[in-house]
């Protein structure tokens, strides 16, 4: 009988992709519910870890007719001391068994693991950012020195020992260089001869090969070569994001959750765009201090308000760690627009003169208390102060956002607005 | 001394193929065995994954269901609170199994004397899968079904074709028929009728008929009831085969995929009957195919330790009040019956002679074991074959529990003489899948009035549907057949316990 021995190892993987995806489409309300709960309790760094969500089992039920209760029958094995005609008493309702996906009712959520893509993908899809961050950065690109191969000049520091060594010994092998041993050999035969004709013989095939050893050099300029490097643009594949807030008593917790989830999608964003992104927290009162995630959002802090402090700051850890040519840099700032008005001109000075020119996005985001109404009165301090600053051409990208559900259109506009060389006036 | 098989734990393909021929020549010379020509796969974890998940079919179409699996089963894998199998068979001809990677050759050997010679002989020979499955058959139908549940896709739309598929799925477990009907299913032939019936349509489709006026139709009472039951077929039990026939504002490409779900059901009906006569086959031809192996020198001691390890891990039955009991280890319940009934084969006390005077020192072990494993099922076998012997080994007891009872549960049997043929017969019943399925019949469909169709479930010892579930499962029904569905559970009394009635939902909120 023919045995057929297959190996399907090789076979494309994802058989059950598509499955998978059907399922995480049906499931889509439940699971995106998940993902946002999930995303809310995390650090903005691993937002974009997939990892496991739970959903309510209730939309992705498949029931079957099932019975239960009645009167039941059993066998059992492992009888000890039961005879026939014993009571046992019962203990509560007996053991609930585990079941399999969406069987029995002791099970009302459902585990699985996401992957980080469709971790990112259902976190964005609300959102609908994808297609939107696609066109709005600018390209960045340095030169990059990359090696290609070698040349025959150059500068002595790029010497490459090994590649002239064997370009020599090559030569030498070919044009029939008379080894050292050779020569000593010879040296020696002639040491010991004591014919006279053959010592003449012997000296004469010494002086030959001296002669020959004489125009044959060990190492010729022919042999030397030069590492040779090409200048190649590289698109700066990091970025790093500044978050400034104010976090002086003014602030409550719910502008710091707004500000929270706008750091959050810009994070994604630049997330999507680059490779490896950076994040430098930077609270202020009356000073700035560079910070870590936790102290930023929930440490205390209490004093007055000077933004300057933290454009100050920002712009020495810039000028430290960050050098523009190798970092794209963004920078959110949030506050609720306080501002000491003595701060106004250090701050308007130290944005255009030093933040601005070396960040490719500054967006300022005014957060306000849920309800919002404040904002019909008059403009803060600080929003007047960049007002000032874009209409008299800084490019700046300024909104305003009381409720949650602001936050992405916010995010929408000032990407958007980016892109029309006009910006229109806040709303 | 004969060659060895293998050294240590590392295989390649000619190695499978050397412990193939090996397996096999005990297989056939030893044991007898008559098996479909055997196919085996080799396949990485992730493609094991993706066989659980549909239902361990090589191709099957495509269902958010299947994924649900896939992603329950990858948490539970990746967490470790699951291991996978180190193999899957399958009931075909050939007969595929699929071997796990990382199995060692000592498990490849065990795994291909288990499923390429004990699964694919039980398959080929058991009265039940002779009469229900299609082992030439079932591949070439899943690839059609798969195709046609794509093509209806494309045509009908993604969300009519899963509303009609998970309809179908809640209702799969009634979707088989009980009894063997006129003749074997051809899947093959099924396949091709599908494709002629399409095109018949299409060929005599004619838009005059439509503007044909109708007669005036007979008086709905001149038919009577009895020759209505008649008309619809029914009481049926098959619901599934009831809605494909006789709903009536199902479209043709619905009722095709009715029947494919009927038929894929029907398919597994077989396996579910014959759990532990199934992996009891499979275990104890491993067994002694290995121990054959290890006897002719072509597994080392070491191996063959390695083999007992994993063999003894499989046959071990927890104990009722062991946390890790979950019920009996089909494994070792069939393997030890089959094993007993070697044992009285070949070597009975008195009280095998009394028990079984058919089979007590006849001999021939493997004739024996051959006309069980090809005419009996699991209710049957453990009623005919369960020893005292085994009763006393596993001391078995039987519990009755009667929620009605306030002194608690009531040991009825146990382990000894007065106790044996209870403790059998109750067992036996555990397997029986007439009692495991709720018994629901179509009884009824009121043409004359407002087109509602009537269900009963005959309630066996007081256990009634589940509620939630059973609302759900009937709002499929009533979506399928678009007219109220009630369902009325009565006792063998003919007392109406508890009574449905589910409306069919708008399409438009069906979809959502």
């Amino acid at each position: 009988m023919a045995i057929h021995i297959i190996d399907r190892r090789l076979n494309p993987g994802g058989k059950s992709l598509e499955n998978r995806q059907r399922f995480l489409r049906r499931a889509k309300s439940l699971v995106q519910g998940a993902v946002k709960k999930t995303s809310q309790e995390r650090d903005i760094k691993d937002v974009l870890e997939g990892g496991e969500v739970t959903i309510p089992l209730d939309g992705m039920h498949e029931p079957r007719f099932r019975r239960e209760g009645g009167t039941r029958d059993m066998v059992l094995p492992g009888n000890k001391k039961f005879v026939e005609g014993d009571y046992l008493q019962r203990q509560g309702q007996g053991s609930a068994k585990d079941s399999g996906p969406g069987e029995g009712d002791s099970e009302d959520a459902f585990r699985f693991v996401l992957s980080r893509d469709e971790f990112v993908d259902l976190f964005l899809d609300d959102l609908e950012l994808p297609d939107l961050a696609k066109r709005k950065i600018a390209q960045t690109e340095s030169e990059g020195i990359q090696r290609a191969g070698y040349t025959t000049s150059g500068s002595p520091a790029n010497i490459s020992v090994s590649r002239t060594v064997k370009l020599a010994l090559a030569r030498r092998i070919a044009l029939k260089r008379p080894r050292k041993d050779e020569v000593e050999e010879l040296e020696a035969a002639i040491e010991a001869c004591t014919d006279e004709d053959e010592r003449a013989e012997l000296i004469a095939r010494l002086e030959k090969l001296k002669a020959k050893t004489k125009r044959i050099p060990f190492i010729d300029p022919l042999d030397i070569r030069y590492r040779r490097y090409e200048k190649v643009p590289r698109p700066v594949a990091q970025a790093v994001m500044f978050c400034l807030m104010d976090v002086s008593g003014s602030m409550s917790e719910h502008m710091k959750d707004l500000a929270k989830r706008f750091y959050m999608l810009l994070y994604v964003f630049l997330k999507r765009r680059y490779k490896h992104v950076e994040i430098v927290f930077i609270r202020h009162t009356d000073r700035a201090e560079e910070v870590d995630e936790q102290t930023f959002f929930y440490g205390p802090a209490s004093g007055g308000t000077l933004v300057s402090s933290a454009l100050q700051a920002m712009h020495e850890i810039v000028r430290e760690r960050f050098s523009p040519a190798d970092w794209n840099i963004y920078a959110a700032q949030a506050s609720d627009g306080d501002n000491s008005y003595s701060d106004g001109e250090l701050t308007g000075l130290l944005l255009t003169e030093k933040i601005l020119p070396v960040c490719q996005f500054f967006a300022y985001l005014e957060v306000g208390e849920s309800g919002g109404s404040a904002f019909d009165l008059s403009d803060s301090s600080l929003w007047t102060l960049y007002e000032r600053l874009r209409n008299s051409g800084a490019p700046l990208s300024m909104r305003k956002v009381s409720e949650r559900s602001e936050i992405f259109p916010v995010f929408h506009d000032l990407f958007q607005r980016r892109d029309t060389a006009q910006e229109k006036a806040a709303p | 001394m004969t060659e060895r098989l293998f050294e240590g734990a590392d295989w390649d393909f000619h190695t499978l193929q050397r412990i193939t021929d090996a397996c096999e020549e005990v297989a056939l010379k030893d044991l007898g065995l008559d098996v479909y020509p055997n196919q085996i796969e080799v396949i990485t974890a992730e493609q094991m994954l993706d066989a659980y998940s549909s239902v361990g079919m090589p191709l099957f179409y495509k269902h958010w269901s299947f994924g649900k699996h896939f992603a329950y089963h990858e948490a539970s894998y990746r967490k470790g609170l699951m291991g996978l199998a180190y193999e899957i068979v399958i009931n075909s001809s050939p007969c595929i199994s699929y071997l796990m990677e990382e199995n060692t050759a000592t498990m490849q050997t065990l795994v291909i004397a288990h499923a390429a010679f004990g699964h694919n002989h039980f398959f080929k020979n058991n009265y039940l899968f002779k009469q229900w499955t299609d082992a030439e058959g079932i591949l070439d139908y899943l690839d059609f079904a798969k195709n046609y549940v794509m093509q209806c896709e494309e045509r009908y739309g993604r969300i009519e074709v899963e509303r009609t598929l998970d309809a179908a799925h809640a209702l799969m477990s009634h979707g088989i028929d009980r009894y063997p009907g006129k003749k074997k299913l051809d899947l093959r032939e099924e396949e091709k009728r599908a494709g002629r019936r399409r095109q018949h349509e299409e060929e005599v489709f004619n838009d005059l008929w439509r503007t044909v006026p109708k007669g005036a139709s007979k008086t709905r009472s001149a038919i009577s009831l009895e020759r209505r039951r008649k008309l619809l077929g029914l009481p049926q039990e098959n619901l599934i085969y009831f809605l494909e026939k006789s709903a009536p504002r199902l479209a043709p490409w619905q009722r095709e995929l009715l029947r494919i779900v009927r038929h894929i059901a029907q398919y597994f009906y077989p396996q579910s009957q014959t759990k532990v006569m199934n992996e009891g086959t499979a275990t104890y031809v491993h067994y002694r195919i290995m121990t054959k192996l290890h006897q002719q020198g072509r597994i080392t001691d070491g191996n063959f330790l390695e083999f007992l390890g994993s063999h003894t891990n499989v046959v071990f039955q927890p104990e009722f009040d062991d946390q890790r009991y979950s019920g009996f280890n089909p494994y070792a319940l069939g393997f030890a019956v089959m094993q007993d009934i070697e044992r009285i084969v070949t070597n009975p006390e008195d009280e095998d002679r009394e028990w079984f005077p058919d089979i007590a020192g006849k001999g021939d072990v493997m004739g024996v074991l051959r006309d069980v494993w090809a005419n009996y099922r699991d209710e049957s076998f453990i009623g005919q074959f369960l020893s005292p012997r085994l009763m006393r080994h596993f001391r078995m007891f039987h519990l009755h529990d009667d929620p009605e009872e306030r002194a608690g549960i009531r040991v009825d049997a146990i382990h000894d003489e007065r106790g044996f043929r209870r403790v059998r017969r109750e067992l036996a019943r555990q397997h029986d899948v007439g009692f495991i399925d709720a018994n629901i019949e179509v009884v009824d469909v009121d043409l004359s009035g407002d087109r509602r169709l009537i269900l009963h479930h005959r309630v066996i010892k007081g256990s009634q549907l589940n509620e939630t579930d059973a609302k759900r499962v009937l709002q499929h029904l009533a979506d399928l057949w678009t007219y109220d569905v009630a369902l009325i559970e009565v006792d063998a009394n003919d007392k109406v316990l508890r009574e449905y009635v589910v409306s069919p939902r708008p399409i438009a909120a069906a979809v959502a």
